[in-house]
């Protein structure tokens, strides 16, 4: 048995040759863009994939960076990874950020801090990340003095909870009142109200619905009007028909202070800067 | 009688079925189309963004090492090469877009000589307004490279879409071209060339 085929046609092996190509490129491609970890689910907006913090210190930061997100709607993501596997951290913090969409999308109010460990043989890396959205409110350079300031001073020390705690402060501190959270989700979120925008919107079309049959049938037996007709003719003259569309946007995910709802869809244009310890 | 009224029935469907298809694929087109040329203005602005930076940080490391006047003009005269090059996005060709790239990798290889020369003045590293200029320079970079691969991601949507068949066919039909990528620079792994 011949296990090779052997290809007189010159053409016909530059053809194939062609084709190898393109597969071996689609590939690759496809093999790049798996590198980058998935969402975790539930989400979560820090993610320690190392054990670089405590559990402890790890829960503490998720709750500042969720409460900030309640608050004005800016995500600030921590992600921690084993390894950038090849990418500098530019490359690989931007490729993450627009993978996993931090940040409101049409705001690009996102930020991701990303640090790689330093191992044995290996130096450890931090990059700070900004949205499109963020990059007036903080600046590249602004973003190199928190790394030179805040962070690379303590994590040379071991310190590292200490140093994403007083980075994230600088980072709260500048984009606060850059953006707010939506005026409607801000006021559900206060209340605390269990029932759903989607049950309210239900509740007021009935209600609406069974005064204006009830004027119906009054019109239809005054008028001589078939009772649907009546019912049709009264809604079509209503005009202030548009405000109900302010309820129909509910049924999202507010949790009244709970957990984290996830990344919004933000994107990434290459601002930032970084360090290496 | 009855046999021409099935003729016209079946042109009638048979020409409503191309229409809805040209037109949904026409429709598509245009749409990728403008994503493509958006996406390039974005590219453009990116490289505006540096050569903007750029009279700053000349004037900067000027006022401590005047006698890199060399490497100075360099960068000045790649730059005004720079802007003054540019396409126009609905004309996206291959000899176009390589023209573009060669003027901007010119101020990009002067850019790098200049970061070069700049080791050999301490004061000038020390000083705080230039630290930033090159934190806002590297930012720039970023921004390049990703705008860049965002351009060549949509550019490579485009062009799938409009040479599949039988999308290659309308796609000939209205005169939809291919959009060229951008390509890594020749020597973009070689590292500049340190001298002491």
């Amino acid at each position: 048995m011949k296990f090779h085929l052997v290809i007189k046609n010159k053409t016909m092996r530059n053809k194939i040759k062609h084709i190898l190509l393109i597969l071996l490129s689609v590939i690759s491609i496809n093999a790049i863009a798996q590198n980058f970890p998935e969402k975790s689910n539930p989400p979560r907006i820090v993610n320690d994939y190392t054990n670089f913090l405590s559990a402890q210190e790890n829960s503490t930061l998720e709750n500042k960076m969720v409460q900030f997100n309640n608050q004005s709607s800016t995500q600030i993501a921590i992600v921690i990874v084993k390894s950038l596997d090849g990418y500098d951290p530019a490359s690989y913090a931007f490729g993450l950020g627009e993978k996993w969409g931090i940040g409101q999308k049409g705001k690009n109010n996102g930020i991701l801090i990303l640090v790689k460990p330093k191992y044995q043989n290996s130096k450890g890396e931090v990059y700070i990340a900004t949205g499109y959205g963020l990059e007036g409110a903080v600046p590249d350079a602004i973003t190199k003095r928190i790394v030179n300031n805040e962070i690379l001073p303590y994590f040379k020390q071991g310190m590292y909870y200490k140093g994403l705690d007083e980075a994230t402060n600088r980072i709260i501190e500048l984009t606060r009142g850059e953006y707010t959270a939506d005026e409607y989700q801000q006021a559900t979120g206060k209340k605390g109200s269990a029932i759903p925008g989607g049950i309210i919107f239900l509740i007021i079309i009935a209600i609406s619905f069974i005064g204006r049959a009830k004027r119906a049938r009054h019109y239809s037996v005054g008028h001589n009007v078939p009772f649907w007709i009546a019912l049709g003719m009264l809604s079509s003259n209503r005009s202030h028909g548009g405000s109900y569309g302010n309820f129909s946007s509910g049924g999202g995910s507010f949790g009244g202070g709970g957990g984290f709802g996830g990344f919004g869809g933000g994107s990434f244009g290459g601002g930032g800067a970084g360090g290496s310890w | 009688m009855k046999k021409s009224w099935i003729i016209i029935i079946v042109i009638a469907v048979l020409s409503l079925f191309f229409y809805s298809s040209i037109k949904g694929t026409y429709n598509k087109m245009v749409a990728m189309d403008e994503a493509v040329v958006s996406q390039w203005a974005q590219v453009e602005n990116v490289y505006q963004r540096r050569a903007d930076l750029i009279p700053n940080l000349v004037s900067t490391v000027k006022g401590y090492a005047a006698h890199e006047s060399e490497t100075l003009t360099g960068v000045i005269e790649a730059r005004a090469k720079a802007t003054s090059t540019t396409i126009d996005p609905t004309n996206l060709t291959a000899a176009n877009m390589q023209a573009f790239q060669q003027a901007q990798g010119g101020l990009s290889s002067a850019l790098s000589k200049l970061m070069v020369v700049v080791e050999r003045y301490p004061d000038l590293k020390a000083n705080q307004n230039f630290l930033e200029l090159q934190s806002q320079l590297e930012g720039t970079e970023n921004r390049i490279t990703v705008e860049r691969q965002k351009f060549n991601t949509s550019a490579q949507g485009y062009n799938t879409y409009i040479k599949m068949f039988p999308k290659n066919l309308y796609a000939d039909m209205f005169d939809f071209e291919e959009k060229s990528y951008f390509k890594a620079q020749e020597n973009a792994n070689e590292a500049p060339k340190v001298e002491f």
